[in-house]
C-alpha cells in the first residue's frame, strides 16, 4: 500500500486557534487487510492537535479529512464501551482515553492490538475474547431467585462487595489479553480477561457456581499458564487487576481459599 | 489428571528439591570442598544408605519437576490435541527413563558395581 503523506497545505482550516495552541503531529496508522492478503504498512498523516486532543480524535480527523477508509472501531468516546483498544506507540491503550499530549512525542504510531486476528487496519476480531468470557458463565448462578415473591433480596455486606467490585468494572476492551505474553504463544489460553471474570463471580457470595467455574479454569490452557508478568494489570484502563484475580483464583484451586 | 493436581505436584516437588539440594550442599561442608569431590568420598556417599536414599528421592523430585516444566513450556509453544497428547506422554516417558537410569546408577554405585 502506498504511504500517504498529507501536506500541511492540504489540511482543512480549523478554528482551534481561538481556543488554544495548536501543534501538528505525525500520526502513523497501520494499514492492513489480511482477507485481501494485504500486509501491514504505515500511512502517515499530519494532524493538528491541541492539548486535550485524544488519539481517537486524531484518527477521526484523518478519516474526516484525508482518508475515510481507515478502519477503526469506536463508540462511546469516554472509556466505557471498550471498542477503541489499539497499540499506541507500542503500548495497548484505549484511543479515546489517551491524550496526544500525554504521549510526549510528535510522532504517534497506532497499530492493531496484539494477540487478536486483524480484520482491517486497527479493527481486530473479538470472537475469541467474547467466547472465553461466555465460557466463564458471567452471571450469578443459583437455584432460587431474588425476584420470586417468596424470596427476599440476597444480602451482601460492603466487605462482600469489596471482594469482587473492581473486577466488575471490566469493559471487555481486550487490552489485557493484548498485553499478555502467554496469549502471544498459547492461542488456547483463556486469557486474563476471562480469568478475572471467573474470579469476579467465584468471589461473589450470592453465586453458587464456583465449582463449575473452577473446573473450567483448571485446564491445561487455563489458569496455570499465567506466569504473573502483570502486564495485563498495567494496561487496564479501568483499574482492574487481572493478575491479582488470577492469583486469588489459584488460591481456591490450591485449597488456600474456600 | 486435573491440571491443579499436576501443579500441586509441581510446586511440592520444587519445595522438596530445594530442601534436599540444601542438605546435599551442606553435606559438602562436612569436609573440605575439594576433598568432598574425591572419587572415594563420592562413592562413599552411595554406600551410606540414608544418603543414597536421599539422592534417589532428589532424583525423582527433580525429574518430575523438570519434565513437567518442560511439558508446560512445550504446551505453550504449540497447540493441537495430537501434539498435546504426544507432549504429555513423551514427558512421562522421558521422566520415567531418567528416573530408571539414575536409579540404576545409584544402585550400582551403592553395590560397588562400576
Amino acid at each position: 500500500m502506498a504511504v500517504v503523506a498529507a501536506k500541511p497545505s492540504e489540511e482543512p482550516k480549523s478554528n482551534t486557534q481561538t481556543t488554544g495552541k495548536t501543534n501538528t503531529i505525525t500520526l502513523r496508522i497501520s494499514r492492513s487487510n489480511p482477507s485481501e492478503g494485504q500486509e501491514s504498512t504505515f500511512a502517515e498523516f499530519q494532524v493538528p492537535v491541541q492539548k486535550w486532543t485524544t488519539v481517537l480524535e486524531a484518527i477521526l480527523y484523518v478519516k474526516q479529512n484525508f482518508d475515510h477508509s481507515v478502519a477503526v472501531r469506536y463508540s462511546c468516546r469516554q472509556a466505557s464501551c471498550g471498542s477503541c483498544g489499539m497499540k499506541i506507540n507500542g503500548r495497548p491503550a484505549l484511543a479515546c482515553y489517551t491524550k496526544v499530549s500525554e504521549l510526549n512525542s510528535n510522532v504517534i504510531t497506532v497499530e492493531p492490538m496484539n494477540n487478536f486476528p486483524i480484520i482491517r487496519d486497527l479493527a481486530v476480531d473479538f470472537k475469541q475474547l467474547i467466547s472465553n468470557h461466555k465460557k466463564m458463565k458471567p452471571f450469578i448462578i443459583r437455584e432460587d431467585s431474588e425476584v420470586t415473591p417468596d424470596s427476599k433480596e440476597f444480602i451482601q455486606t460492603p466487605q462482600d462487595l469489596e471482594k469482587f467490585l473492581q473486577f466488575s468494572y471490566c469493559i471487555k476492551c481486550g487490552l489485557c489479553n493484548s498485553a499478555c505474553p502467554t496469549m502471544a504463544t498459547d492461542e488456547s489460553f483463556i486469557g486474563p480477561q476471562g480469568l478475572a471474570q471467573a474470579y469476579r463471580y467465584v468471589a461473589d457470595n450470592r453465586d453458587k457456581g464456583k465449582d463449575d467455574r473452577l473446573k473450567i479454569v483448571d485446564d491445561s490452557h487455563g489458569i496455570w499458564r499465567c506466569h504473573f508478568a502483570g502486564s495485563c494489570s498495567q494496561v487496564c484502563p479501568k483499574g482492574v487487576d487481572p493478575a491479582m484475580a488470577i492469583q486469588l483464583l489459584r488460591g481456591y484451586l490450591l485449597g488456600f481459599r474456600k | 489428571m486435573r491440571e491443579s493436581i499436576i501443579m500441586k505436584i509441581h510446586y511440592g516437588t520444587a519445595l522438596g528439591a530445594v530442601a534436599l539440594v540444601a542438605v546435599h550442599i551442606l553435606m559438602r561442608m562436612s569436609q573440605k570442598f575439594s576433598d568432598s569431590l574425591q572419587y572415594q568420598n563420592v562413592i562413599a556417599n552411595y554406600h551410606f544408605l540414608p544418603y543414597a536414599l536421599m539422592l534417589e528421592v532428589l532424583l525423582v523430585l527433580l525429574s518430575v519437576h523438570g519434565f513437567n516444566g518442560l511439558r508446560v513450556i512445550l504446551l505453550e509453544l504449540k497447540q493441537g490435541s495430537t501434539y498435546e497428547r504426544m507432549i504429555n506422554y513423551g514427558s512421562l516417558a522421558a521422566m520415567a527413563a531418567l528416573i530408571a537410569y539414575g536409579s540404576r546408577t545409584i544402585l550400582m554405585a551403592g553395590m560397588g558395581v562400576s
